[in-house]
């Protein structure tokens, strides 16, 4: 394969306008009210997570032996939503606990949509046995259950936030290879790249031009769809001790640490699940919704 | 047929020596001298260069590797740094429990799956549809560890109906098939069925509308069939692909029954998985994670070997 040449890359027909594309989807998205209502409130909860500073009422470790497990509205609505096990205010805990479990679950996937995202368009473009080499280790990691590969990378490493992330990154990127190879094969084989290289354009043209324009949007779509997994997840390895460590608020830790608490205020130990399941089933009907504008099939 | 058989068994190995390359690199990850997951690490230091030599622990990893493998084909996983038992004796009342409870979860997800997948596609577009819908996607959404919890101060704190942790009365014993057993394993299962339950409702919703729009669906409305008889068809051809997303499940809920058994105290491998973490018991991590990955391959294998069967057309060149 001869390397870029760029006048010929220009005789190349450039694809469909993008801007149109873009309209359609943004168009298509705004006559979706479902997701326009979960992405509303997934920007809700990001605004409150982020402003936790300015609004939570109180400090997250201020703790308090005589309040402990304070029911809902306790002092008059001065704890909103009560106090956990070691008498901090849970509304506090919540609003700050939201930005490790948001974090957790979010760098994962981005990590892993770099990294998984480019070795599979490299897997998928170049073939043979690069893609051998690729897509056989993938095939391994995919032989493991994805709880159990990041509980057991998680286990063998330790617990720590750092690690729950390393552990969580690598159970995404096989699954993105996956992804991005298969998208990546099929548009290689298309009648309008064959022409592209007929007229001389050189890979790393092609790849831009007209590869990873029809590949990223699928693989993005596909990668929104784990972050829901990935809060899930990153939330049960804190859940089993194996992520963040106390006194640190995070959503899956302070479930666990309120398990005890389900005898005595139900209600209050049943929050920080409520919030998992509430981004997570946010972060699934906006990803749906993406994928049904943009047009994006499997 | 014979050919894709072997081909496709023989495939299975190089993956099943991969996972158990993974597997023995846990050890090598884990912070501190991989000694320690041999002995405790209080033992005397001649003991510990004994066991080094004896295990080969002081060899290339590559040789390491080849030994550890030897032992692990004639059924040797170590012994628990926590009890001193053989792994193998732990795992296998705990694997026992955990195929249970997942065997009971996949039925259930896939029952309850099935039928709203199915109402789902003949009644599109309706609220039925979209209740469906909505299910499925709370189905795969919901943290199930929080859902258990959940289950249990419903149905054990407040209405007392099912008991919370355990898998039979007084504490550990033997597994009977009567309600006194049965009882501990209602809540475990029904939490871990919601995520089959939701992505068996979604592939069997769109499995049966794309078979509904098709032409012999059509030509069987013209011949005059009834609804059921055209049921019976499109199931028939639903089914493969239903089956292989329900065979994967199960190995997905083997392994990733953790949560769930962490919650319910179920003494299945999750259980066991959860006190090797705390302990740092690294022979039962390992150990465990081994039988879960290879019994998944297993299971992969046989979804797809069985998938061939039931539709020829899946076989691949």
């Amino acid at each position: 394969m001869s390397t870029a040449i760029a006048p010929a890359a220009i005789a190349v027909p450039q694809p469909a306008p993008s801007r149109g594309y873009w309209a359609g989807v943004a168009r298509r998205l705004s006559r979706d009210p479902v997701t326009l209502f979960f992405g509303a409130l997934l920007l809700l909860m990001a605004l409150a997570i982020l402003l936790a500073p300015l609004i939570a009422p109180h400090d997250p470790y201020q703790t308090s032996m005589i309040r402990r497990l304070r029911p809902i509205w306790f002092q008059d609505g001065r704890y909103p939503l009560g106090t956990d096990e070691l008498g901090r205010d849970m509304l506090t805990r919540l609003l700050y606990g939201g930005r490790l479990s948001w974090f957790l679950g979010i760098t994962p996937v981005l990590i892993a949509f770099a990294i998984g995202g480019t070795l599979g368009v490299v897997a998928g473009f170049a073939g043979g046995w690069v893609n051998m080499l690729i897509m056989r280790t993938t095939d391994v990691f995919y032989a493991f259950p994805s709880v159990l590969l990041a509980v057991a990378i998680s286990g063998a490493l330790g617990p720590g936030v750092s690690n729950a992330m390393l552990s969580l990154t690598l159970v995404f990127i096989p699954q993105i290879i996956r992804v991005a190879e298969s998208t990546t094969t099929a548009v290689r084989n298309l009648d309008y790249v064959e022409s592209a290289r007929a007229s001389g354009a050189g890979p790393m043209t092609i790849v831009r031009v007209h590869v990873l324009p029809n590949v990223l949007g699928p693989v993005f779509v596909y990668s929104t769809s784990l972050i829901s997994v990935a809060m899930i997840l990153a939330s049960g390895l804190s859940f089993l001790g194996l992520g963040t460590k106390p006194p640190e608020p995070e959503w899956g830790l302070m479930l666990n640490t309120l398990r005890t608490a389900i005898y005595t205020q139900p209600l209050i130990a049943m929050l920080p699940g409520l919030c998992i399941f509430l981004t997570s089933m946010c972060f699934n009907m906006v990803s749906d919704g993406l994928r049904t504008a943009m047009d994006v099939r499997g | 047929m014979f050919f894709y058989l072997i081909r496709r068994i023989l495939y299975a190995i190089p993956i099943a020596l991969a996972v158990g390359l993974v597997c023995f690199m846990l050890v090598q990850i884990a912070p501190g001298d991989p000694i320690n997951a041999i002995v405790p690490a209080d033992a005397p230091a001649e003991v510990v260069e004994q066991v080094r030599r004896d295990y080969g622990l002081d060899k290339p990893l590559p040789v390491q590797f080849v030994l550890w493998l030897g032992r692990v084909v004639q059924g040797d996983l170590g012994r628990s740094l926590a009890t001193g038992r053989p792994v193998t004796a732990d795992l296998r009342s705990a694997v026992g429990n955990t195929l249970m409870l997942a065997l009971v979860a996949a039925f259930i997800g896939f029952v309850m799956g099935s039928i709203l997948g199915t109402v789902a596609a003949v009644f599109r577009g309706t609220v039925l549809d979209k209740l469906a819908v909505g299910l499925a996607a709370a189905g795969v959404s919901i943290p199930h560890y929080w859902l258990g919890m959940v289950l249990v101060v419903f149905f054990s704190v407040t209405l007392n109906w099912l008991p919370a942790m355990g898998a039979g009365p007084g504490g550990s014993g033997d597994w009977e098939w009567n309600w006194a057993h049965v009882q501990f394993l209602v809540l475990p299962a029904v939490t871990l069925s919601v995520i089959p339950m939701g992505i068996v409702t979604r592939t069997v919703r769109g499995v049966v509308m794309e078979l509904l729009a098709q032409d012999f669906v059509t030509t069987l409305r013209g011949k005059g069939l009834r609804r059921g008889g055209i049921a019976l068809h499109v199931l028939k051809n639903a089914a493969p692909s239903v089956l292989a997303v329900m065979g994967l499940q199960l190995g997905y809920l083997m392994g990733g029954s953790i949560l769930v058994e962490t919650v319910f105290s179920w003494p299945g491998t999750g259980f066991l998985l959860n006190s090797a973490i705390f302990q740092r018991d690294l022979p039962v991590l390992q150990g465990t994670i081994l039988v879960l990955a290879i019994f998944f391959v297993v299971l992969n294998l046989a979804v797809d070997l069985v998938q061939t069967a039931l539709d020829p057309r899946i076989r691949r060149a």
